[in-house]
């Protein structure tokens, strides 16, 4: 079972293990992450499970679709390394996962 | 004023009724709560009901909203598969279906909506399916076989959605609509000539401006195996069916806030801080019709993203405090490998602009009125849509040339 980092707005760190083939935005909301508040379920039409990945991470991770590329863009204040938490599917080889949570959602 | 909330009733145990027991908690609230719902299971996603959930990609247990630790650690009586059957504003108690009668000091209807019904000769056979509720859905997706043959009645949202669902899992799939396009109610006709000519590339048969008259079930032969549906339309063509889904609309679920002589007008009416006519009670989501401030008139959203907000903001103000809900609405549609994203309410506007190519697949219509921007929708085409969320709150005046030019940023098309 994968183990997912969350660090919350407020500096609190969070980990959670979470089992492979559910994506990154319903491990946090099982755990009740504060921040992540996926309105939409998963259906990449909200933007409010954006996450801000770890450098480290963000390049072991498939690169964003175009549709979840252009929510980021208006996402709240996006970086480099933002990514919809609902567009990241967790798997073995994603142990230690580790993100922060922007915070406006909080 | 708030030392005298001891306990907090919550009708109704959907997407709002959910938020409002996170949001009460979350205040501080430390008395009694119960959330009270018709459905045996605890609060579930919807929206994937007609997608995810129905082609089996989606097992139930994702679709609940939390799990059942949440509640237990927010101190929350579930009464489950209890229907509230009356309200007793005097006494301030509601009565359940099994008597037990509940006293409140605030109470939360979140009461829902439920599906529209035919009323045509042969609307209650066996096989004719209705798509809200877990139960429907449930029933529906056991009855899906690949060689089923599936008529849709009705060509908005819920049909369309599990008209590509039901063609994914190989089924024969018709759809028919009363109005010349689908989604009439909802989107611009280049977006309905779009998704129209995606189903039917697809394999979906759509049928626009038609009635249905009646449902019929028709015997088996001897070279046809089982019995099956037949639906008569009044154009005179009577189309075969193993299973008819039926989704022609939904209807506010008001019955406990009108027999108490809450005032009620297509849902409870309710002010922008979720109150309703009296002062001990509040609604939020499909059921209420909200006076939104930003559009300076009522309105009745069935969206999830306003139940959400609105089970919010009632929670915020049972409390006693004093929030506006005046989110400008959203909404999405997946079908086929097509997103639809919509953000705001088209009404009232005077221009209506194409933007880009609907042939690339990836394009949106801008709704103007005065140039102020009313609403987006988005096809395949987020960058539109989210920019659109921003301009339409900020109350942005567009360059319709501008809008119209795919090459411009909609942010910058002012």
């Amino acid at each position: 079972m994968p183990r997912v980092v969350f660090l919350e707005a407020d500096g609190r760190r969070r980990e959670v293990d979470a089992p492979a083939g559910i994506s990154l935005m319903e491990a946090a909301k099982q755990h009740g992450i504060i921040g992540i508040v996926a309105r939409c379920g998963g259906a990449c039409a909200c933007a409010s499970c954006h996450v801000y990945v770890d450098p480290v991470w963000f390049a072991r991770l498939a690169p964003p679709e175009e549709m979840e590329q252009g929510m980021l863009e208006s996402a709240w204040e996006p970086r480099a390394t933002s990514r919809l938490g609902c567009q990241i599917t967790l798997a073995a080889a994603l142990d230690g996962l580790t993100v922060s949570v922007p915070r406006a959602q909080a | 004023m708030e030392s005298a909330i001891s306990t907090i009733l919550i009708v109704g145990a959907g997407q709002a009724g959910s938020q409002a027991v996170d949001t009460l908690r979350r205040q501080g609230f430390g008395g009694r709560l119960v959330l009270i719902g018709d459905e045996a299971e605890l609060p579930y996603q919807r929206p994937p009901l007609s997608k995810k959930y129905l082609s089996g990609e989606l097992a139930q247990d994702r679709l609940l909203l939390r799990h059942r630790a949440f509640y237990e650690e927010h101190r929350t009586e579930l009464l489950l598969g209890s229907r509230a059957i009356r309200l007793d504003r005097g006494t301030r108690s509601v009565t359940l279906a099994n008597a037990a009668q509940l006293s409140y000091d605030r109470l939360l209807l979140c009461l829902g909506a439920h599906s529209r019904r035919l009323t045509c000769p042969g609307h209650e056979l066996a096989g004719v399916h209705y798509l809200r509720d877990l139960a429907d859905a449930a029933a529906l997706r056991a009855a899906l076989t690949p060689s089923a043959r599936v008529v849709i009645i009705g060509g908005g949202y819920i049909g369309l959605e599990t008209a590509a669902t039901c063609r994914k899992q190989g089924c024969t799939v018709t759809v028919l609509e009363m109005a010349d396009r689908v989604m009439n109610r909802v989107v611009a006709p280049d977006v309905s000539a779009y998704f129209a000519e995606d189903h039917r590339a697809q394999g979906v048969e759509i049928v626009c401006g038609t009635r249905v008259v009646g449902i019929e079930r028709e015997q088996g032969t001897a070279g046809h195996g089982a019995s099956h549906l037949s639906v008569a339309c009044a154009h005179g063509v009577a189309y075969p069916a193993d299973i008819v889904v039926v989704g022609v609309g939904a209807i506010a679920t008001t019955d406990l806030a009108q027999h108490a002589g809450l005032a009620c007008d297509n849902g409870i009416t309710v002010d922008e801080h979720c109150r309703t006519s009296d002062p001990a009670i509040f609604a939020a989501g499909d059921c209420t019709n909200q006076y939104s401030p930003h559009y300076g008139r009522r309105m009745r959203l069935e969206s999830v993203d306003n139940a959400f907000e609105q089970g919010k903001t009632a929670a915020q103000n049972l409390l006693g405090e004093s929030h506006v809900h005046d989110r400008i609405p959203w909404f999405w549609s997946d079908q086929f490998e097509n997103k639809l994203l919509i953000v705001g309410i088209a009404q009232g506007a005077d221009e209506v602009v194409l933007r880009g190519d609907p042939a690339s697949r990836s394009f949106s219509v801008c709704y103007l009125k005065d140039r102020e921007l009313l609403a987006v929708e988005a096809i395949n085409h987020s960058k539109d849509y989210m920019a659109g969320r921003k301009l339409i709150a900020e109350r942005a005046r567009l360059n319709p040339n501008k809008v119209r030019d795919p090459q411009v940023a909609l942010k910058d098309a002012v």
